[in-house]
């Protein structure tokens, strides 16, 4: 256990990470831009459009508003995501999507499905109850100070709220 | 012409999410929460109800609309309740997206292995 003996190990691995960092950058695709944005917008329109979709059929089937059928649109759309990430097909859609599949409320559900199952190992409780939120949970919280702030200032400012 | 609408401005949400992640380089938990925070202040602003009046799901399906239908509930028991609206109000308009996403998690966690 030299110095020495330590030393060239470490510059060693310095060397190789330095290599390493070379290499994966030489091997490293340009981030492709504009083929990325293509895939986004035509697969979270397609995703949006199956939702208008199901919203059209709540609205003539069961006769419901806009508003009304929002919720229940919302809850088909999430079991679709959740069976997808079960099966493993949302997650090879989003390789290939990016925020494309991510943006819409289906890459909501799809984090949590994801994140339960993959710690589902750990247990109920402190697996797939604790861990469930891990990417889910900060858009709940930015989401939720956010129209506190909002709703604060609308109070402040004498607006009141709005039916 | 609402399903065509949908597909675009659905389709540009996304783009927009897209381009924060890859220009921005923003991880996509930051891409979401800042985009759900954009949906709340557009509401604030009284800007997304006609967005989704005019594209329909393609506004109210993607991530924004989470922050949109946060600050709506916030502000229609505002309206209702008064101050105390503000924080009893927040999930009302939500519940259905969050509470199903918990629920079929859940399950899906009961009955499957992770794939892949």
């Amino acid at each position: 256990m030299s110095d020495s003996n330590q030393a060239s190990q470490s510059s060693l691995s310095q060397m190789s990470s330095d290599e390493y960092k070379a290499i994966a950058k030489k091997h490293e695709p340009s981030r492709p831009v504009i083929r990325n944005c293509i895939r986004a917008f035509l697969v979270g329109g397609l995703i949006c459009l199956i939702g208008q979709c199901i919203q059209e059929f709540f609205m003539s089937v069961f006769d419901m508003t806009t508003k009304e059928a929002a919720s229940p649109t919302v809850a088909v759309l999430i079991i679709i995501s959740v069976i997808l990430t079960c099966f493993g097909v949302y997650d090879k859609i989003a390789q290939w999507a990016g925020a494309g599949s991510a943006v819409p409320v289906t890459g909501f559900a799809n984090s949590m499905c994801s994140a339960a199952l993959e710690h589902r190992s750990e247990g109920l409780v402190l697996g797939v109850g604790a861990k469930m939120f891990k990417l889910a949970g900060s858009v709940i919280v930015f989401g939720t100070v956010a129209a506190f702030i909002i709703g604060i200032i609308y109070a402040l400012l004498g607006f009141g709220g709005r039916g | 012409m609402q399903f065509l609408w949908a597909f675009i401005v659905g389709g540009l949400i996304c783009v927009i999410g897209q381009l924060m992640m890859d220009l921005i380089k923003l991880t996509p938990a930051h891409t979401m929460s800042t985009l759900v925070v954009v949906g709340a202040i557009a509401d604030g602003l009284g800007l997304y109800d006609p967005l989704v009046k005019f594209a329909g799901a393609g506004a109210s399906v993607p991530i924004t609309s989470f922050g949109n239908s946060l600050v709506h509930g916030a502000l229609t028991e505002l309206e209702r309740d008064g101050w105390i609206g503000v924080v009893t109000g927040i999930f009302e308009v939500t519940s259905a997206g969050i509470s199903s996403a918990i629920i079929f998690s859940f399950i899906a966690a009961l009955l499957f292995r992770p794939k892949g």
